[in-house]
């Protein structure tokens, strides 16, 4: 074991009694990246010849250890913005990028005293895709097994934390952005609450959806790193005014006499059996720590992933608009300004990315807007009422975090509805809004992560942990390292 | 041919009013106006990638303002949109605006021409975002975005609107408003104060609305009611030849006075309203309400009516002392100043010779430096017959330029009035004997002619003769001649 392959919580206790220092995590890490890097692909425009790996704040690296994430790295996803560092979105329209300013939470994880690396995690382009394999950079590799993709669209900072190349990792989670990689890499993923976390300074895929998160090695570091990264942000109208519980202390509880609710829509059709069967094994486990179980419905789940295509691709055509070539990233010089942008936006953006601005561009069109749009919305009401229903008898919902296990590097490009159905399960959390978490509940015959998920009420991430955490405590699963 | 068809043209007015907030409606950008290109900008306003909006509550709290003196009803929900459109002067290629839930709805504002009053109805009033600023030079372009993300409110009417002079009225009347709501500058020079109108015309038996044309590109209240005249004329000589009318946006040329047709003929637009999603509904509760009316002083019309009243002005004086809320509180510190109760006297002052004052220099009245005391001063002086009314203009003029008051330039310039019968004899006598043709005309009758010996007196003696006296002097020689 080397320090790179610790959660941050023992390093923070090393830290602490100066057994180790911070710069001797980074040295770890940059090792790990040197060897593996070249495999995985986490990263995008990584400097392999520097060492260590070149971080935003370098010269913050102390030796006291009084902040909450004091030495720990951190590695950001390439579409949160890093003032003077490029974010580009995995996308050549971005070409060059240096935001001139930083995001809220690269703020807070500043203040926190994390470490935080310049290179950017790999992703689909703009988010838009379940395997980064839309990344204009191409695939990152899935560390349990190079032939498979690492999910997407966070699937370089899911990769990033499966193989230890940084400690934690920040993703977004649009449809389930965070916690289909965390399930195919075999790592800890969170979306939490709409309105939880700030994004100020997160390149908007779909504003009513969006939602930054914590990618980790165990709950405890995922719990840790939203402790950083939660709270109320002026800057950010959607964020919610309350105060931020303890997580860290939510770890403590057991579970003993709490009611998870197993909706029954998330367990058939399409569903792969090895997947089902491991994750009953979980809700197994969950009884024996002292859970209730109950069967319960949630109706509306089979409309979840046309009403998400609709809203999702409305609000990104709308979001993508400003890249035109007239301020920053790629231009196509032309004669005329109609042309420059077509020339423009024609190849700075990828295939999937034009699939979801013209599927966008209609479903907003005069015309069809009442019979999508707004039908979408309406649905979504219904969806988040399921919901709010089912938490009345339930504490929290137990499913699986997606249908399979990592599919082959290829395997769906040529097929975006089989990609779509990859984030079946996971898209009504951020329909509804609510908070879900990702973890490891066992392996296939082929060594492949499955993912459990655990779905929340809004606000009650404290929930999540607690179940997670008790879980974790009793098995191994998040101990095993992917062969690298 | 349809030649005696009677067409009746219908108006309607949509209003941008620049909100005069310190900072921008989305960020917290100054709005200076004249500040140098690209100064007040920052990463919100520019839409760079990542950005979010957060809503101004001061420009918000004007809009609601105007909606409650435009009597409208100010919607307990109010909801964001996104205006999509690519243009390079809009950083995000859609404009936050709003669309189905504005801050007001069905209001009016009362117009008078000739006394008579009519309400025009306003449809709605939202706020939203303006673009920036492209400056063309031969060869390239710049864009300016100083001006981006500053807070318009858009007013728009009903097309209740049947005359280019009655457009020309609601303007002045919702200029004054705003003005006295202190919430813009309105001033269509700086393009705080932006209009375009729709005009179509039809026969007058019937209510049903013929086919419209927009024209933008007005840039004062007179180019509105020039704009429409000539659009009338053109679409009623297009009706009457049997012609159709093009659906379109034309815009008005000041030099030629006419309207063209837009080069490029605009595809129909289709811009994708949907709600603006990093903005969550605002909720107006009725605290905010009856703080924001509580704010609303009192406006022009009640003014209005209150000089009226107090000061025993008729409408037209009452009217134009009051349209502008600077030049009201000018006024009614002088009419209040002076001691007498006939108050007729100040407001001539305050229309003529004080207007005329603030014109010449291309100022506003209220800017002109003639304290209250001064002008009572000077009145009196007129009305004890001190002083010509000829030389007291003068002596204003000298009163603005010097800063002295008006007894000293009297003094100094020795210009008190000849109020002395035996003094002015000479004159008199002279200008007689050099006009016999007027008092000619005057014996037939035409006993007008007698002003122009009265100037001539007036004129020899330096224009500081009592015209009064004068008047009455020739008239007893004339009339024992």
């Amino acid at each position: 074991m080397e320090l790179c392959d610790l959660t941050a919580h023992h390093l923070l206790s090393l830290l602490k009694t100066k057994e180790i220092n911070a710069q001797q995590i980074l040295d770890s890490i940059s090792q790990r990246i040197k060897k593996v890097e070249n495999q995985i692909k986490a990263f995008v425009r990584l400097d392999s010849n520097r060492f260590p790996v070149e971080t935003i704040n370098q010269h913050t690296i102390t030796t006291s250890c009084e902040k909450i994430l004091d030495g720990i790295p951190v590695a950001i996803k390439d579409n949160i913005c890093t003032e003077n560092f490029l974010t580009e979105c995995c996308s050549q329209i971005l070409q060059g990028f240096r935001p001139p300013y930083d995001a809220t939470v690269i703020t807070k994880l500043k203040e926190a005293g994390a470490i935080i690396l310049a290179a950017k995690t790999n992703m689909d382009e703009f988010a838009f895709g379940s395997s980064t394999e839309n990344s204009c950079f191409g695939p990152t590799r899935n560390p349990w097994d190079k032939t498979k993709v690492a999910g997407g669209s966070s699937g370089g900072s899911a990769a990033a934390v499966s193989a230890s190349e940084t400690i934690l990792a920040i993703g977004s989670d649009t449809g389930g952005s965070i916690r289909q990689p965390a399930c195919f890499c075999g790592v800890v993923g969170m979306k939490p609450t709409y309105g939880r976390v700030s994004r100020y300074g997160l390149i908007a895929f779909a504003s009513s959806l969006d939602q930054i998160g914590p990618l980790a090695k165990d709950v405890h570091d995922c719990a840790l790193l939203l402790q950083v990264i939660a709270g109320y942000d002026p800057k950010d109208s959607t964020t919610i005014n309350i105060e931020v519980p303890n997580y860290i202390a939510a770890l403590e509880k057991d579970i003993k006499g709490i009611t998870i609710g197993i909706p029954k829509e998330y367990f058939v059709e399409g569903i792969d059996e090895e997947v089902k069967t491991i994750v009953y094994e979980a809700i197994e486990e969950l009884k024996k720590l002292g859970a209730t179980i109950k069967n319960v419905e949630l109706k509306h789940t089979h409309y979840a992933v046309p009403v998400y295509y609709i809203i999702a691709t409305a609000e990104a055509s709308s979001n993508l608009a400003r890249f035109d070539g007239v301020r920053y990233g790629l231009r196509l010089e032309s004669e005329n300004l109609i042309s420059m942008y077509s020339k423009t936006r024609g190849r700075g953006f990828g295939a999937e990315v034009k699939r979801r601005i013209l599927l966008g561009t209609f479903v907003l069109s005069h015309g069809y807007y009442d019979a999508y749009y707004l039908r979408a919305q309406k649905v979504r009401t219904l969806i988040k009422k399921d919901f709010e229903d089912v938490f009345k008898y339930v504490d929290c919902l137990v499913t699986p975090t997606s249908p399979t296990t990592a599919f082959a590097i290829g395997e769906k490009v040529n097929n975006p509805l089989q990609m779509y159905l990859s984030d079946i399960f996971t898209i009504s959390a951020n329909l509804a809004g609510v908070p879900a978490i990702s973890l490891c509940c066992g392996f296939t015959k082929n060594k492949l992560p499955v993912g459990l998920q655990i779905i929340g009420k809004a606000f009650d991430e404290e929930m999540l942990f607690r179940v997670a955490h008790a879980y974790q405590m009793h098995t191994q699963w998040h101990k095993q390292k992917p062969p690298l | 041919m349809n030649i005696n068809i009677q067409y009746e043209p219908v108006i309607g007015l949509e209003v941008h009013v620049q909100l005069k907030t310190q900072t921008k409606i989305f960020c917290g950008c100054r709005t200076d106006f004249g500040a140098p290109a690209n100064s007040q900008i920052c990463p919100v306003c520019l839409g760079l990638p990542g950005v979010l909006p957060v809503l101004n509550k001061i420009a918000l709290k004007y809009a609601i303002k105007v909606g409650l003196a435009l009597n409208c009803s100010i919607g307990e929900l109010i909801r964001f949109d996104r205006k999509h459109y690519y243009y390079p002067d809009l950083p995000k290629n859609f404009q936050i605006s709003q669309y189905e839930l504005p801050v007001a709805k069905n209001g009016y504002l009362e117009i008078s021409g000739n006394g008579n009053v009519k309400k025009i109805g306003i449809r709605r009033a939202h706020l939203e975002e303006d673009a920036g600023k492209l400056i063309h030079t031969n060869e390239l372009t710049f864009i300016d975005y100083n001006r981006t993300g500053i807070p318009l409110l858009e007013i728009v009417t009903e097309p209740d609107i049947f005359s280019p002079e009655e457009a020309y009225e609601y303007l002045t009347t919702l200029k004054g408003i705003i003005s006295y709501l202190d919430v813009s500058d309105c001033d269509m020079e700086k393009g705080s104060l932006r209009c375009d109108a729709n005009i179509s015309l039809r026969p007058k038996w019937t209510k049903q609305l013929g086919v419209k044309t927009e024209i933008k590109n007005l840039n004062s209240f007179k180019a509105v009611r020039d704009a429409l005249t000539f659009e009338i004329k053109r679409q009623k000589e297009l009706l009457e030849a049997e012609e159709t009318i093009e659906q379109e946006t034309r815009l008005w040329d000041e030099k030629k006075q006419r309207t063209f047709a837009m080069r490029s003929k605009e595809e129909a637009k289709d811009y994708r309203y949907f709600p603006e999603p990093d903005i969550p509904p605002v909720i107006i509760t009725n605290q905010l309400l009856d703080e924001i009316r509580a704010s609303i002083p009192e406006l022009p019309k009640a003014r209005m009516e209150r000089f009226m009243r107090e000061f025993n002005l008729n409408y037209a004086d009452a009217r134009q002392l009051t349209l502008e809320k600077n030049i009201a509180d000018y006024a009614e510190e002088r009419l209040k100043a002076y001691p007498k109760k006939d108050k007729k006297t100040v407001a001539n002052w305050l229309i003529g010779p004080l207007t005329q004052e603030a014109n010449q220099r291309g100022k506003n009245l209220s800017e002109i430096p003639v304290s209250a005391d001064a002008l009572c001063e000077l009145i009196d002086l007129v009305e004890n017959a001190k002083i010509s009314n000829l030389a007291a203009k003068s002596v204003l003029t000298e009163m603005i330029d010097t800063g002295k008051n008006a007894l000293t330039i009297v003094k100094e310039k020795n210009l008190i009035q000849i109020s002395d019968e035996s003094t002015l004899t000479k004159e008199v006598e002279q200008v007689l004997q050099e006009n016999p043709q007027i008092i000619l005309e005057y014996k037939k009758g035409k006993t007008n002619s007698i002003m122009f010996l009265v100037g001539q007196v007036m004129k020899k003696t330096n224009g500081k003769a009592n015209p009064k006296l004068v008047q009455d002097m020739l008239r007893r020689r004339l009339e024992n001649a």
